[in-house]
């Protein structure tokens, strides 16, 4: 793709002006580092408080008095159950089980607002609109550009602005005025730090931005610190770790399926691929043959980044999966990385060998998150 | 002033032939970002020009080093697989990577002088 054809979010000039490395990312021209650099950025995130621009994600509404029971008939998730004001992760299945995207969505009570990944939105919104628009009214919102505002100090930086932000816990979300704006903010994120999406008018992104990087606690940071910041945060990224060959069992997202729509819940199945979702439910050790591979965590034990698609064997050498992603945590100083391994390999503090440029590097499977995640949950 | 510059983004002083100094330029070492792993070849070991002698990797990518010319490594920085930043920090002195001695220093006029390189570097 070449650059004209890519697309811009309303945060460009800002990029521009602030010294980004501009670089394609789902269709759009994205910083991936500022001039701190990647390092630097990641672990200001860690200690204080970054701006994200994620304004190429895709927000969209579903309105309508059975939008919750229409939404339910596309994931493997309780989203009827789901209260108003609370914010749940969600998983767009195909027919065979596999993963077309993953998703945040929250109950505003008069619609669910949906949070998609950028490179999948049109898609999605083609999918959602096929499956399920008799049923509700599916809306997209382009006008709204997106910003996250993440680490310890993202409260203090965000409530000095608007006080009410503070009330807000984990996964819960509501609409504030920032600094004059009108936003819709969820305390949420994608760092494993505490910290806020911020959906906003694509108007006025650009003031709250400005807004929000002069506070003392806040520096803007790119795409490059966010794939680290999100896999030691132990968080999936869609395209490497999930795609819509892995079904949501074998991803480990298991949390992300409520008990009521499991085998014997109030509303079991009904959503695309189920039966090979329960089916992988009821194998969750792989002893059956059912579930053949698990998503692990991996530390390295020697100091040598293990990157995606790097072959993983036992250590006598058979294979039995492979790196999804992989760099050197800067946190933990230490490479990690996540990969699919069969399933008799997933245990905690299996051995196994990184093939990496034809020589084995120790690693061992690990509890994720790598780093401790420091959600606010009041 | 004997130092070239290859297409790959090496380095090379070729002031003392047979121990020739090779490292990445100012503007890999800009591209890739934070250097936190190099992998460096054995001492000994001989390669042709244009074949892989090393790898340095930040947190978001790895690139190959290059041999610029033919020769065999003499020595490797140590230093640097200590504290890979030493490739950001200080590219083109402290950060080398290996010095080979050279089977044919002629190779040499067929890598680019620093005013070339330069506007490569803003062409590419």
């Amino acid at each position: 793709m070449t650059d004209s054809a890519l697309l811009t979010t309303p945060l460009n000039a800002l990029h521009l002006e602030l010294g980004a490395r501009m670089v394609p990312f789902a269709g759009y021209s994205m910083p991936v580092q500022y001039p701190a650099g990647l390092m630097a950025e990641h672990l200001h995130t860690r200690s204080a408080a970054g701006l994200f621009d994620v304004s190429h994600m895709g927000q969209l509404r579903l309105v309508g008095p059975d939008a919750a029971a229409a939404f339910e008939s596309l994931m493997p998730v309780d989203v009827i159950g789901l209260g108003v004001g609370k914010q749940r992760y969600g998983l767009l299945l195909n027919d065979e089980g596999g993963i077309l995207d993953d998703l945040m969505f929250v109950n505003r009570g008069e619609d669910l607002f949906v949070i998609v990944n950028g490179a999948c939105k049109v898609a999605d919104i083609a999918h959602i609109q096929a499956r399920i628009g008799q049923r509700c009214q599916v809306i997209p919102l382009p006008e709204q550009a997106l910003l996250a505002l993440q680490g310890p100090q993202a409260v203090t930086a965000l409530s000095r602005l608007a006080p009410g932000v503070a009330q807000l816990v984990f996964m819960t979300g509501g609409a504030f005025s920032i600094a004059g704006i009108d936003c819709y903010v969820t305390r949420s994120g994608y760092t494993g730090e505490d910290g806020f999406e911020i959906s906003v008018p694509a108007a006025q992104a650009e003031a709250l931005a400005r807004t929000l990087l002069a506070q003392p606690e806040v520096k803007p940071i790119g795409l490059g610190a966010r794939n680290s910041l999100r896999l030691e945060a132990g968080l999936c990224l869609y395209g490497n770790d999930l795609d819509t060959t892995t079904t949501p069992v074998e991803a480990g997202l298991t949390w992300a399926i409520q008990k009521v729509r499991r085998a014997g819940g109030e509303r079991e199945g009904g959503f695309p691929g189920a039966a090979q979702v329960l089916a992988q439910l009821a194998d969750l050790q792989g002893t059956a043959g059912v579930l053949t591979r698990k998503r692990v965590g991996l530390v390295a034990l020697d100091r040598v980044p293990v990157r995606e698609h790097t072959e993983l064997q036992t250590l006598a050498g058979e294979r039995i999966g492979e790196v999804s992603s992989g760099l050197l945590g800067p946190s933990i100083n230490q490479p990690v990385a996540m990969a699919y391994v069969r399933a008799d390999q997933a245990a905690l503090g299996t051995r196994l060998n990184a093939i990496v440029r034809g020589k084995p590097v120790a690693m061992q499977v690990a509890a994720m998150p790598f780093v401790p995640n420091r959600y606010y949950r009041g | 002033m004997s130092v070239k510059f290859s297409k790959e983004h090496e380095w090379i002083n070729a002031a003392d032939s047979n121990a020739a100094v090779v490292g990445i330029t100012v503007h890999a070492q800009d591209a890739l970002g934070d250097v936190v792993f190099v992998d460096l070849p054995e001492v000994g070991k001989t390669f042709a020009a244009g074949d892989v002698a090393g790898v340095v990797e930040s947190v978001k990518a790895a690139a190959d080093v290059y041999m610029p010319v033919d020769g065999e490594i003499v020595e490797v920085n140590e230093a640097l697989r200590d504290d890979p930043s030493l490739a950001n920090s200080d590219p083109l002195a402290s950060g080398w990577f290996f010095k080979v001695k050279l089977s044919n220093p002629a190779q040499l006029e067929g890598l680019m002088d620093e005013t070339t390189y330069s506007d490569f570097t803003k062409n590419a």
